[in-house]
């Protein structure tokens, strides 16, 4: 496989804690890739190595063939955080607008994401008057703006209804046919069916990385929650 | 340093601040309103209203500048929009010149209306032109943006910011010499007073405001208002941090 993001032996200390323990990943070109754990487990310190906004302890990370956080890599990788980073005192197009300017793209491409992420009809509304989903929505469509290589993507689909989320997904897989590589995050398994391949982070490491069928046959369950159940007891028997 | 950017910037900072009257109606009816007071307040000593009115109309904008991006710039880092911002294609100092453009416009707005209150209504005069007032509050402005932009990295919360203002602001309008001539200061007071910015841009107002001839001592002023500005800049661009623990 092409890796798209590597990682080797990232080690993370926040506030004393050690958040990540020598994590080794690969994360494959044109696929979605899922990143599943519990709420704690290090998912966010480990999406914000790979954008390169974490100071990290030690091993390296690298993103298309550059050290995470390179010049470079910063027209490359798309990075939605887990709180919709985007003005609240602007409207949804006001904002996107801003960092279309900010990557180079035109105003038809802004009008575009709009159409994407499902916002055309909240097109002038001020984003402190929209819902948490949607302001998600607003934050999701500033990230794939410039149709970036990478797309980081973290708990993209937290509080949003089961058909848009489901329209997420779909959307999340084209991106991924026409060669873009996702990294997804969610603390819900039943998303972790909608992934090419899975990667469970437990307590700052790796717990397994496979696909879902993979680790079903694994683990002998038919359900995800219960595979991730199974691999916690195996590894604390 | 791309224009784009920085423009983009400018724009999107003075939107902001126009979905927002209050502030936009505060930043203008406020210091109209203490130059009246102060002009009320020394109705008896024209004088007195003479020395400390015009320094007052250049410093305003100092003030609001510094509460406006302090505030704004720890929205920025606490929402997330800055972390956002340093992963995308973007130079700090397109964000920082950005910010500046647009503070200074909306300073020139403020001290020209306050100085059309004061000039017009109030019988304030000065020796020089009223338009180097007005320049010299849009400096003082982007200097108060500058000083507001740096100890914003030194606030987490908003209640904090707000503390700057008598913590920082207020010992420098203490010294700065509009209330005491700095030279009847005891003297560790005249020397804590040469060590604040607020000395040299309110020094700058009073010789606009009196001396005939502009000498040397304007322009050293005006060279240490700009060297904090750009001093100030350059440390707040310091805390402007890509990675952050």
């Amino acid at each position: 496989m092409t890796a798209a993001i590597s990682v080797r032996g990232l080690r993370v200390t926040r506030g004393g804690r050690q958040v990540l323990r020598g994590l080794d990943l690969e994360v494959e070109a044109g696929r979605v890739t899922g990143l599943l754990g519990p709420s704690g487990s290090g998912k966010t310190t480990l999406i914000r190595s790979i954008v390169g906004t974490q100071i990290v302890a030690g091993g390296s990370v690298s993103v298309l063939g550059l050290p995470a956080g390179a010049r470079s890599l910063r027209r490359r990788v798309g990075y939605m955080t887990q709180a919709p980073s985007v003005y609240e005192d602007l409207t949804v197009h006001e904002n996107l607008a801003y960092f279309a300017r900010i990557v180079g793209v035109g105003a038809d491409r802004v009008s575009r994401v709009v159409e994407r992420v499902g916002l055309a009809a909240n097109r002038d509304q001020v984003v402190v008057t929209l819902s948490g989903g949607e302001r998600a929505r607003v934050s999701l469509g500033a990230a794939i703006l410039n149709e970036p290589e990478v797309l980081v993507l973290d708990e993209p689909t937290v509080g949003l209804d089961p058909v848009l989320r489901r329209d997420l997904w779909s959307f999340f897989h084209e991106l991924a046919e026409s060669g873009t590589t996702l990294l997804v995050s969610s603390h819900v398994m039943d998303e972790a069916a909608r992934c090419d391949r899975l990667v469970l982070l437990r307590e700052g490491s790796i717990l397994a990385d496979a696909t879902p069928d993979d680790l079903l046959s694994r683990t002998g369950t038919d359900d995800l929650d219960e595979a991730f159940l199974e691999l916690v007891q195996r590894g604390t028997a | 340093m791309s224009a784009r950017a920085t423009g983009a910037t400018t724009l999107r900072v003075l939107r902001q601040l126009r979905r927002d009257p209050r502030t936009i109606a505060l930043l203008v009816v406020v210091p109209c309103a203490l130059v009246f007071l102060v002009d009320q307040l020394f109705a008896d000593r024209p004088l007195v209203f003479q020395q400390v009115g015009v320094p007052l109309l250049g410093l305003f904008p100092l003030v609001s500048m510094f509460l406006v991006t302090s505030i704004t710039m720890l929205r920025e880092r606490t929402s997330g929009t800055l972390e956002r911002l340093l992963t995308l294609p973007l130079e700090k100092l397109d964000l920082l010149v950005g910010y500046a453009i647009a503070f200074a416009a909306v300073a020139a707005v403020q001290a020209t209306i306050v100085s059309l209150v004061g000039f017009g209504l109030l019988d304030l005069t000065v020796v020089n032109s009223k338009l180097l007032v007005i320049a010299l509050a849009v400096a003082n402005a982007v200097l108060g943006m500058a000083l507001g932009l740096f100890l914003s990295a030194f606030a987490r919360t908003e209640f904090q910011a707000v503390q700057f203002m008598p913590a920082f602001i207020l010992p420098q309008i203490l010294l700065c010499g509009l209330l005491v001539p700095r030279e009847e200061m005891a003297e560790w007071l005249q020397w804590v007073s040469a060590l604040m910015p607020f000395t040299y841009a309110y020094d700058a107002l009073s010789r606009a405001a009196t001396d005939g001839e502009l000498g040397a001592a304007f322009w050293a002023d005006v060279l240490v208002v700009g060297g904090v500005t750009v001093f100030a800049l350059a440390l707040g661009a310091g805390t402007l941090r890509r990675r952050t623990p």
